[in-house]
């Protein structure tokens, strides 16, 4: 089985999407012959033509309502929007009219489409090229909202999303599209949208995250366990619709929790987590739960934001907190 | 170097049906005496509605609505082009044309009246949902039609918006979309002169609204809104040649917004009687009617059936909206997602049980 990079990985899954059904299109800024900005199209253009590999003008608006335009059509349109920060130029289009036009017409339209966005920090990058708004989909009622934190889950949940009748904004960690490798198979396969899954098992404490961080929250779970406290790493996939279950089930288990995101923290999705604790096990709780999170500032420029960015010492403290409450 | 011309523009204006009633046969579409006849009596049923939905706002039986009165003649003779294929997105004000689309009109009574039902368009009718958010529109509808150019069908895509979209992000980048793919896609923009208390000067320095067109590279016209055979010939020729591979057209249909904004705008606040007497003399119907008496195809009998009938087909949509059960507090939560989430189903069955709490 090949080694693939999370970049790797999701160009497979564009070319197994678009081979097996000619629907399917990709648009957006630079995604032709330059291969998208970090080349997660590369190729596709040779493959699948001009009609199916789209350069668009630079118009985060415009990718977008087309592409709802599209999807209403019957086309399986995937845009790219190129950074996180270009998202909110198409904000409009996608709380207004993609979340909403199922509803609107009562059934009669559906909007498929995977409007895939590099996110995050960690890569140096300029002001608007690393922040985390995942909150700010997740607050808008008919969006899914998937976050990929390996090469494995970034093809099968690319190929789940491709597939699903309503819009999915497909999050992809910046950080981790290249320092990760693992094997991926060859064939197609799908992981279902709104499953998280156990990356490891514990007892005394569940740590939540997704994306980069999961990798992070692992980081402080290792260290932890040195000192013989096991972690039990919740990597949540999909950030909507969320699985409550898989969260209470954990921190049922293990009766302390401690949720893990790089976005600010005010009103960010730990705060969505904890209340859902609150609501379905807080008699279960042996500690208040603690968030590990980006601060309620601006995302500052790289000499900075190794500070702002949650990290593993961060985390083990937020653990050594909940174990001795 | 002297200085040359890198390129040169000019914005064609179009009338054909003055507001005297005469009008200039070389140029008028060649429409049968049947055709026209059609044409008035779908002119007469939409002023009819927009007069029932003020009562019945004024009433307490509707919510807020937008009137036509005015500008019948834009939206009615524009969606008179259509083809069945084609396809139709409207903004907030034309159900003049989605009635000619075919649109049942107790729908558009019960969206006013705050029920979401009234947006289900009926399988087979191409046509968008009624769009509120100025101007968002016109990205959408251009990519219907750039799902219509990839998928080699033959059909085009009429997008309304009104002046007020002009200065928006979307109609920019809509427009923008449209030029580059040569999209199969005519707006057709209602320049009613009003965006609530704005008038047309706050909204553009530009002397028309159809020249921004030029900046895309694609065909602008003006035409007179109130000109039935005006807004037909520019449309069904900007249609025609969309769907023959032709590209954008952009139509700026001049015409009046004779009413407030909505039932809950009061225009006397912002602007005087006597601009608003000036645009009534200039009237869609009457010099439709002017016209059609000049060739015989109109005499009193025929005026007062067609609004009796009119008036009787509007009264029938008011009972049958009037009679359809109120939706039910599941119907929010049914089409968020294509299936409900768990997260959804616990909130529903929490307000199913009749506490409102989640728990």
């Amino acid at each position: 089985m090949a080694k693939l990079t999370v970049v790797e990985a999701i160009n497979q899954a564009l070319r197994q999407a678009m081979t097996r059904d000619d629907r399917v299109i990709v648009l957006g800024e630079d995604v032709g012959k330059n291969g998208g900005v970090f080349r997660v199209t590369q190729g596709l253009l040779d493959q699948f033509g001009e009609n199916r590999v789209i350069d668009t003008p630079l118009s985060e608006s415009a990718i977008i309502g087309a592409s709802i335009g599209l999807a209403v059509y019957g086309l399986r349109p995937i845009p790219e929007l190129q950074f996180e920060g270009f998202a909110f130029g198409a904000m409009e289009q996608l709380v207004a009219h993609a979340s909403r036009i199922r509803n609107r017409s009562r059934g009669r339209y559906q909007c498929p489409m995977v409007v895939r966005i590099p996110y995050g920090g960690g890569i140096h990058a300029p002001e608007h090229h690393s922040e985390s708004n995942e909150a700010y989909f997740v607050h808008t009622p008919g969006l899914k909202v998937v976050v990929p934190s390996t090469p494995y889950e970034a093809k099968g949940l690319l190929l789940a999303a491709i597939q699903d009748p309503d819009p999915v904004i497909f999050m992809e960690p910046k950080k981790i599209y290249r320092s990760v490798r693992e094997e991926v198979p060859e064939e197609e396969y799908t992981i279902p949208l709104g499953e998280a899954r156990v990356v490891m098992e514990g007892d005394n404490v569940s740590l939540i995250a997704w994306g980069a961080m999961l990798h992070v929250a692992l980081e402080g779970a290792r260290l932890m366990a040195d000192r013989g406290i096991n972690c039990e790493v919740l990597d949540l996939r999909t950030l909507s619709p969320l699985d409550t279950d898989a969260i209470i089930e954990s921190v049922r288990k293990t009766h302390r929790a401690v949720i893990v995101h790089e976005a600010q923290r005010s009103c960010g999705l730990a705060a969505e987590i904890a209340a859902r604790i609150n609501e379905k096990a807080l008699l279960d709780l042996e500690a208040p739960v603690q968030r590990v999170t980006g601060f309620d500032t601006v995302m500052p420029l790289p000499k900075l934001e190794k500070q702002y960015l949650p990290d593993a010492r961060r985390v083990a403290d937020a653990i050594d907190q909940v174990m001795s409450a | 170097m002297p200085k040359t011309v890198a390129k040169d523009f000019r914005i064609e204006w179009l009338q054909i049906l003055d507001e005297h009633g005469n009008c200039d046969q070389s140029l008028r579409p060649p429409l049968p005496d049947e055709q026209i006849r059609v044409l008035y009596e779908n002119l007469v049923f939409a002023r009819a509605f927009d007069e029932k939905a003020f009562k019945l706002q004024r009433e307490g039986r509707l919510g807020t609505y937008a009137s036509i009165f005015g500008q019948e003649a834009a939206q009615v003779a524009s969606a008179f082009a259509l083809q069945p294929d084609d396809w139709m997105f409207p903004s907030f004000r034309e159900p003049g044309a989605s009635f000619v689309r075919g649109l049942p009109p107790q729908m558009i009574f019960q969206y006013w009246a705050g029920d979401e039902r009234g947006s289900k368009i009926p399988e087979g009718q191409n046509d968008f949902p009624i769009t509120i958010p100025v101007g968002t529109q016109i990205p959408i509808g251009a990519g219907a039609a750039w799902g219509a150019k990839l998928r080699g069908d033959k059909i085009a895509v009429l997008v309304y918006l009104g002046d007020g979209a002009t200065s928006k992000g979307d109609f920019h980048e809509g427009f923008n979309l449209a030029g580059v793919f040569s999209l199969p896609v005519v707006f057709f923009c209602q320049n009613n002169q009003w965006a609530i208390s704005v008038p047309l000067k706050r909204q553009t320095a530009a002397h028309t609204l159809a020249q921004k067109a030029i900046a895309y590279d694609f065909p602008g016209i003006q035409v007179d809104g109130n000109d039935v055979f005006a807004v037909y010939k520019a449309t069904h020729e900007a249609l025609a040649r969309a769907r023959s591979g032709g590209g954008p057209t952009f139509i700026e249909a001049v015409t009046f917004r004779i009413g407030d904004h909505t039932t809950a705008d009061d225009a006397s606040r912002y602007r005087s009687k006597e601009i608003v007497e000036e645009w009534k003399r200039k009237d869609p119907i009457h010099r439709l009617i002017r016209y059609m008496i000049s060739q015989g195809l109109w005499n009193e009998d025929y005026g007062q059936q067609t609004l009796a009938n009119a008036r009787e087909r509007v009264e029938a949509a008011v009972k049958e909206f009037e009679a359809v059960a109120p939706p039910k507090a599941k119907d929010m939560f049914r089409f968020t997602f294509a299936e409900m989430t768990e997260e959804l189903r616990e909130q529903m069955e929490a307000l199913l049980r009749g506490n409102g709490r989640v728990h």
